[in-house]
C-alpha cells in the first residue's frame, strides 16, 4: 500500500457532488500535483485530507492508519500539514511567532510549566525557538524573523506559510497554489525550494495552476475536473492527454 | 503615500520610546514601585485613595477581560456576571462560614472560573456576535439570580457587613492603607500571571485563534480547548477582583453588577489597547477618573463619554497604547546561547 492512499472519496454539498469517487496514491518522497480547471474540487480534496471537511464515503489511509473523519489535531499530529490558497498567516504576529505556532503541537509543556517558568518550559521553549529560526533561515527568511507577518511582501508571506507547515514536523506537506501571485523569478526559487524539501525526505502534494511549475517539478500528476478524476500520469503524458486539453481549453465536437 | 509616511514616523517614535524604556527598565520599574509605595503618604485623602483602589480593581477586571477579548478575540459582554459571582461567593463564604479573606477570595475565583468553563462550552458552536449575545445573557442571568434568590443573596437588599481582609491579625482598611497595598499586590500578581501566560505557547495559541481560527486549527491547535481555557482564566481573574471589591466596599447588591459595568470593562480594554497589558492601566485610570473630574457636567458626562469613545474608534481604533512592539524579537536566553553556539548568522542578521 502507498504511503498516502486515497480510496474513492466523495464529498457532497447538498445536491452538488464536489468530489466524486476520487482515488489517488502518493509514495514517500514524491512530489505529486493535483491540477484541474477552477472549481474542479482540488481544494475540497485538500480540505478532506486535512480534516476541515468530513468525507461522505471512501477512505484516506496514511502510513497504514485511516485518518478520514478524525479531527485536524490528529491529522497534523500524524504528520500532514498544509498551506492555504489565499494566505492565512497570523498578520499581527511576528514571523517567528507564526512559525512557533506551527511548533505548538510538538511543544509538550503544560499550563503550569508556563506559569512557573519551570526548567521544562525553558528547555522546550528555547528548543522550539531555535528550531523555528533554523526553518526560517533554510527557507531564506532569516532576516525577516523580527517582522510582523502583515508587513512582508506576498511571496515571502507564502514562504512563511510553508515554514509554518514545516514547523509542525510534517511528513507530508500540502501546498495549495504556492506559486500564485509570484513572478517568474520567485516561482523559480520556489521550485528549487520545493525540490530541496523533497530531497530532505518530505512528501509534497501540490495544487497549482502555473503549468511551468507543475510540469517541471511533479513526479506524477492527477487531473480533476468537475469533481472527477479524468487523468493521471507522468507530466509528459498529461501534457498530451486529450481529456486534459479538452477540460482546460474546451473540446471540439468530432461528429459535427 | 502621505499616510504611509506618517505611519513610518510614528513607528520610529514608538521604537525610540521602547528602546528608551527597555534601556532604563530597571530604573523605571524601581521609580514606579517607590512612587506607588509612598503614594498614600503624599498627603492624599481617603477619597483619592479610594479612587486609586478602584482604578486597581478595574485594571484587574480589564486584564482579565483582555485575556479573553484582547488576546483570544472572544468578545464578552457579560463580565459583570463573573464579577458578581466572585463578589457574592466570596462574601457569602466569609459571612456564613467565617472564612478569612484569602480563602473566600479563592472560593469566589473558583466558582467564577467554573462559570467561565460552563460559558466557554458554547464556543464549540458559537462565534463572534452570537457568542457575545450569550455572554450578555449570562450577565443578566447572574444579576437576576442575585436579585431573586432571597434566601442566599438577600435579594435586592444586598449583603451587608462583609468583613475586611485580615493579615496576621491586622485588619486592612482604607484608613490604615492596608487595602491600598493589598490592591497593589493583587494587581501586580495579575499582571505578572497574564504576562507569563501570554509569553508562552498558550499565549501564542490564544493570539493565533484571534488572528485566524481556521489556520490555527490547521496547525493542530485545539481551538475549542484554548477558548475555554481563556474563559476560565479570564473568569478567575475577574472573580478575584470581585471578591476584593466586595471586601473593600463592605456592601454589595445586584445593582453593583449591571450591564453598565460590563460595558465599562470592555471600554477600558478597547481604549487602553486590546492585546496589551500596559493599556489596561491607562484605560482604567482614564475611565475611572473621568466621571469623577466631570462631576460639574453631571447630566452631560455620559454624552461626553460617548463622544470620546466614538472619536477614539475613528482616530485610534487600536487603543491609546495599542501599538505593536517595534523592538526586535526577544529570544529566550537559552535559545540565544544555543544559536550563538550553532549558527551565529541568524542572530547577526537581526
Amino acid at each position: 500500500m502507498a504511503y498516502l492512499q486515497v480510496n474513492s472519496i466523495t464529498k457532497q454539498f447538498g445536491g452538488l457532488v464536489a468530489v466524486d469517487n476520487v482515488s489517488f496514491e502518493v509514495e514517500k518522497g514524491e512530489i505529486v500535483s493535483i491540477i484541474g480547471p477552477n472549481g474542479a474540487g482540488k481544494t475540497t480534496v485538500f480540505n478532506m485530507l486535512t480534516g476541515v471537511y468530513t468525507i461522505d464515503s471512501g477512505e484516506i489511509i496514511f502510513d497504514g492508519t485511516p485518518i478520514h473523519n478524525t479531527n485536524p489535531y490528529n491529522i497534523v499530529n500524524r504528520g500532514i500539514s498544509r498551506t492555504f490558497q489565499n494566505i492565512r498567516l497570523f498578520p499581527n504576529m511576528r514571523v517567528i511567532e507564526n512559525v512557533l505556532v506551527g511548533t505548538h503541537i510538538r511543544t509538550k509543556y503544560g499550563f503550569f510549566d508556563a506559569l512557573f517558568r519551570t526548567g521544562r518550559y525553558k528547555k522546550e521553549e528555547s528548543e522550539k525557538v531555535v528550531h523555528a529560526a533554523k526553518v526560517l533561515k533554510d527557507i531564506g527568511l532569516g532576516n525577516r524573523i523580527n517582522d510582523y507577518a502583515q508587513n512582508l511582501p506576498y511571496g515571502e508571506q507564502r514562504k512563511v506559510e510553508i515554514a509554518r507547515a514545516i514547523a509542525t514536523d510534517a511528513k507530508i506537506i500540502l501546498l495549495d497554489e504556492p506559486a500564485a501571485g509570484m513572478n517568474p523569478q520567485e516561482s523559480d526559487e520556489l521550485l528549487c525550494f520545493i525540490r530541496q524539501l523533497r530531497d530532505k525526505g518530505y512528501t509534497i502534494i501540490l495544487i497549482e495552476h502555473d503549468m511551468s511549475v507543475v510540469m517541471n517539478i511533479s513526479d506524477r500528476i492527477y487531473v480533476i475536473d468537475h469533481g472527477k478524476k479524468i487523468a493521471q500520469g507522468l507530466p509528459g503524458e498529461i501534457a498530451n492527454n486529450e481529456c486534459v486539453i479538452e477540460a482546460y481549453l474546451g473540446g471540439v465536437k468530432k461528429d459535427a | 503615500m502621505d499616510k504611509k509616511m506618517k505611519k513610518e514616523t510614528s513607528n520610529n517614535l514608538i521604537l525610540k520610546f521602547e528602546t528608551f524604556v527597555d534601556k532604563y527598565k530597571l530604573l523605571l520599574a524601581a521609580v514606579c514601585t517607590v512612587l506607588l509605595l509612598v503614594f498614600p503618604y503624599m498627603g492624599v485623602n481617603q477619597y483619592i485613595l479610594r479612587i486609586v483602589i478602584m482604578i486597581g480593581i478595574y485594571s484587574m477586571l480589564a486584564l482579565g477581560l483582555n485575556i479573553l477579548t484582547g488576546y483570544t478575540g472572544q468578545v464578552s459582554l457579560g463580565h459583570a456576571g463573573f464579577y458578581a459571582v466572585g463578589a457574592y461567593t466570596a462574601s457569602l463564604v466569609a459571612l456564613k462560614l467565617g472564612a478569612n479573606f484569602f480563602v473566600a477570595t479563592l472560593a469566589g475565583a473558583a466558582l467564577s472560573s467554573l462559570c467561565g468553563l460552563l460559558l466557554g462550552l458554547p464556543t464549540l458552536r458559537l462565534k463572534g456576535t452570537y457568542l457575545s449575545i450569550v455572554t450578555l445573557g449570562f450577565g443578566e442571568i447572574v444579576k437576576m439570580i442575585t436579585m431573586n434568590w432571597d434566601k442566599v443573596t438577600n435579594g435586592t437588599l444586598g449583603l451587608k457587613n462583609i468583613p475586611k481582609p485580615v493579615i496576621f491579625g491586622v485588619k486592612l482598611t482604607l484608613s490604615n492603607n492596608g487595602l491600598y497595598y493589598l490592591m497593589l499586590v493583587l494587581v501586580a500578581l495579575t499582571a505578572l500571571i497574564c504576562m507569563l501566560i501570554i509569553k508562552s505557547k498558550i499565549g501564542r495559541a490564544f493570539m493565533s485563534i484571534k488572528e485566524d481560527e481556521l489556520a490555527a486549527t490547521m496547525m493542530g491547535i485545539k481551538t475549542t480547548q484554548y477558548k475555554i481555557l481563556a474563559f476560565v482564566i479570564s473568569a478567575f481573574i475577574t472573580g478575584i477582583a470581585g471578591a476584593f471589591y466586595a471586601s473593600m466596599i463592605g456592601f454589595i447588591d445586584p445593582n453593583s453588577f449591571t450591564f453598565d459595568i460590563s460595558t465599562l470593562i470592555i471600554s477600558i480594554v478597547i481604549m487602553g489597547g486590546m492585546g496589551t497589558i500596559r493599556g489596561m492601566f491607562l484605560g482604567s485610570a482614564i475611565l475611572i477618573v473621568f466621571p469623577e473630574v466631570s462631576r460639574f457636567m453631571m447630566d452631560y458626562r455620559f454624552v461626553v463619554y460617548g463622544i470620546v469613545l466614538v472619536l477614539m474608534m475613528r482616530f485610534r481604533p487600536q487603543g491609546l497604547l495599542g501599538w505593536k512592539s517595534q523592538l526586535p524579537y526577544k529570544f529566550p536566553k537559552l535559545a540565544r546561547q544555543e544559536l550563538e553556539k550553532q549558527d551565529k548568522s541568524i542572530l547577526n542578521t537581526l
